[in-house]
C-alpha cells in the first residue's frame, strides 16, 4: 500500500530560507562575488567543471557560491544544468601536442626538449600556512622571461622512435558517450577514459594509490605531464567547414610503465593516459594510473583480483553524483518501508520466543 | 569551392575573444547596421573530444558552453557567430562581425574591431608565456671534488 503524507512544506519553506541566510553567513563581513571564486578559487571551479563535465568557469563558480564550497553539491547542480543544453555537435579531437603549455615536466628525461617548465605549482613549497595571506592581499608581479619559442615535443614520440614503447592504434571511430547511452560493460577504453575523466577525484586517487602499495602493482613514472590552453575545433554543418569554437584548459598526463612482450614482439614500455579539462594535477596523473591498470586485458597482464583491475567496480564507483545520490536517498522518508520491517523483526521475535517457551515445556 | 582561410580565420578569432574585449570596440564601430535573425541566439554545449595517449583513438571529455547567433544584415549578407561561453549578446556581435566582414565595410571593421582584438589577444598570450618560461629549470652541474 502507498500512503502518500502531506505536511512538511512550512517546514521546508523556512529551512530554505534559513540556508540562504547561513550560505550568506555573517553580514558585517563582504559577500564573495561569483568573480571572486572564478579567480581566486580557481582550482575548486577547475574540479566543478572536470567531474560536472562540463567547461564554464561562470557556472561552476556560481555552482560552488549556491553549494557553500561543498563540491560534489556544486557538481550536481552543474550536471543538472548540463541536462538542460542543447548539443550542437561534437568537435574535433584536441591536439595537445599544440597546447600553449604554462606548465610542462618529465619525470623520465631530464633534458627533454622544450625543457622542464614549472608553471605555477604547489611542488616545492614548504606547506607551511603563510599569514601573510590573511594579512593583505599584496602580491609581487611574477619575474618573466623571453617566451619559450622552441618546439615541446612529447616525450612518447622519443621513446617511440625506437620502438621503446607501445603506440597508439590511430583510428577515427566514434567513441561511445555516456551521457547518451547507459553504459555497458564490458566496455572499451574510450568509455573508461570518459569515465574516469568526470569521476571522483578522491576515489580516482585512491585507486591509483591502491596501484602504487602493490594492488595491480604496474611502477608507473611520470612521462610528461602539460597543462596549457588548447584550441577547441567543431565542424559547423551550416558553413560547411570547420572553425574553433573557443579555447579551453587541460591537464594532460602520460604516464611509462613497465613492459609487456610477447614471443613476436619485444618488450616495450606501456602507457597510460590522463586527460582532465582545467588544471587538476593530481586527478589527471590519478587517470593515466587507473587507466593503465584497467589495460590488463588488451597488454595481455594477469588478472590479480585487485580493485583497480575490475572494469565494473571502478566505473560503477568513480561517480559521485550517482554515488551521492544513492548514498544520500537513504535519509529521506522510508517510513512506510521501515514500518514492515518493523512488523517482520516483531513476528519473528514471538515466534523464537514462542519456540522457547515451547521447548521450556 | 571560395577559399574560406579568412573567415576560418575571424570566425575562430571571434569564438575566443573575451566578450568584454568585443563588446568595448564594437562601440568604435560608427552606426551599428540593420539586421534580422535568422537564429536568435541560442545556448548550447558541444561534446569536446580528446585522443587516447594524445594521438590515439577519439574519447569524449566534457562539453563546453558554446552560444551561437545567425543574422541577415539588410543588404542580404549572412553572418554567423559561435562563440565559448553563454553570453547571447557576444555571439550576436560576433555574428554581426562576419556578416559585416563579407560586405565593403570589411575593411573598416578588420582596422577598428579585428586587428586590436588580435592584437589585444596575442599580447595576452604573450604575457603568460613569458611568465611560464621564466619558470622553466635550467639544470646546472654541481663540481665535484675528485681531482
Amino acid at each position: 500500500m502507498y500512503v502518500a503524507v502531506k505536511g512538511g512544506e512550512r517546514a521546508i519553506d523556512n529551512a530554505h530560507a534559513w540556508l540562504a541566510e547561513e550560505r550568506r553567513g555573517d553580514l558585517s563581513v563582504a559577500e564573495l562575488s561569483v568573480d571572486q571564486i572564478k579567480e581566486q578559487l580557481k582550482l575548486a571551479v577547475n574540479r566543478v567543471m572536470a567531474e560536472g563535465s562540463l567547461y564554464d568557469q561562470d557556472l561552476a563558480a556560481l555552482a560552488i557560491k549556491q553549494a557553500r564550497g561543498d563540491m560534489i553539491e556544486a557538481i550536481f547542480l552543474i550536471r543538472a544544468y548540463r541536462t538542460t543544453l542543447p548539443r550542437f555537435g561534437n568537435t574535433n579531437p584536441i591536439d595537445t601536442g599544440a597546447m600553449e603549455c604554462i606548465r610542462r615536466i618529465s619525470a623520465t628525461f631530464k633534458d627533454a626538449p622544450g625543457g622542464q617548465v614549472l608553471g605555477p605549482t604547489f611542488d616545492y613549497t614548504h606547506r607551511l600556512l603563510d599569514f601573510k595571506l590573511a594579512a593583505d592581499g599584496e602580491v609581487l608581479e611574477a619575474p618573466v622571461s623571453a617566451p619559450r619559442t622552441e618546439p615541446t615535443p612529447r616525450i612518447a614520440d622519443f621513446l617511440g622512435r625506437e620502438g621503446l614503447i607501445q603506440e597508439e592504434a590511430e583510428s577515427d571511430d566514434t567513441p561511445p558517450d555516456l551521457t547518451r547511452e547507459p553504459m555497458e560493460l564490458p566496455g572499451n577504453r574510450a568509455l573508461r577514459l570518459q569515465s574516469l575523466t568526470r569521476g571522483d577525484e578522491g576515489f580516482v586517487l585512491g585507486m591509483a594509490y591502491s596501484t602504487q602499495r602493490g594492488y595491480a602493482r604496474n611502477h608507473a613514472f611520470v612521462g610528461e605531464l602539460r597543462i596549457g590552453d588548447v584550441a577547441v575545433e567543431m565542424e559547423i554543418p551550416e558553413l560547411g567547414f570547420t572553425i574553433k569554437i573557443g579555447e579551453i584548459e587541460v591537464t594532460e598526463c602520460e604516464t611509462v610503465n613497465q613492459f609487456t612482450g610477447s614471443k613476436s614482439e619485444p618488450p616495450q614500455f606501456t602507457r597510460g593516459y590522463g586527460l582532465v579539462m582545467g588544471q587538476c594535477e593530481r586527478k589527471s596523473i590519478s587517470m593515466a594510473l587507473v587507466d593503465r591498470a584497467l589495460r590488463w586485458r588488451e597488454l595481455g597482464e594477469d588478472d590479480m583480483g585487485a580493485p583497480a583491475q575490475d572494469e565494473e567496480f571502478v566505473l560503477y564507483h568513480s561517480d559521485n553524483i550517482q554515488a551521492t545520490g544513492f548514498l544520500e536517498h537513504i535519509k529521506l522518508p522510508h517510513y512506510v518501508d521501515f514500518q514492515s520491517e518493523l512488523e517482520l523483526v516483531r513476528k519473528l521475535r514471538r515466534e523464537a520466543e514462542a519456540n522457547v517457551a515451547e521447548a521450556a515445556e | 569551392m571560395v577559399d574560406q582561410t579568412a573567415r576560418k580565420d575571424w570566425m575562430s578569432l571571434l569564438a575566443k575573444a573575451p566578450a568584454g574585449v568585443l563588446a568595448e570596440l564594437w562601440q568604435g564601430m560608427e552606426d551599428a547596421p540593420e539586421f534580422t535573425h535568422l537564429r536568435a541566439p541560442e545556448i548550447g554545449a558541444a561534446m569536446v573530444r580528446g585522443r587516447m595517449g594524445g594521438t590515439g583513438a577519439p574519447f569524449n571529455l566534457g562539453e563546453m558552453t558554446v552560444t551561437r547567433c545567425s543574422l541577415q544584415l539588410g543588404c542580404g549578407t549572412v553572418g554567423h557567430g559561435y562563440v565559448q561561453g553563454r553570453d547571447k549578446a557576444h555571439a550576436e556581435r560576433a555574428a554581426l562581425v562576419d556578416a559585416l566582414m563579407q560586405t565593403e565595410a570589411a575593411a573598416q571593421t578588420d582596422m577598428t574591431l579585428l586587428q586590436p582584438l588580435r592584437a589585444k589577444m596575442a599580447s595576452a598570450r604573450t604575457a603568460r608565456a613569458a611568465k611560464a618560461a621564466a619558470t622553466k629549470v635550467d639544470f646546472f652541474t654541481m663540481a665535484r671534488g675528485e681531482d
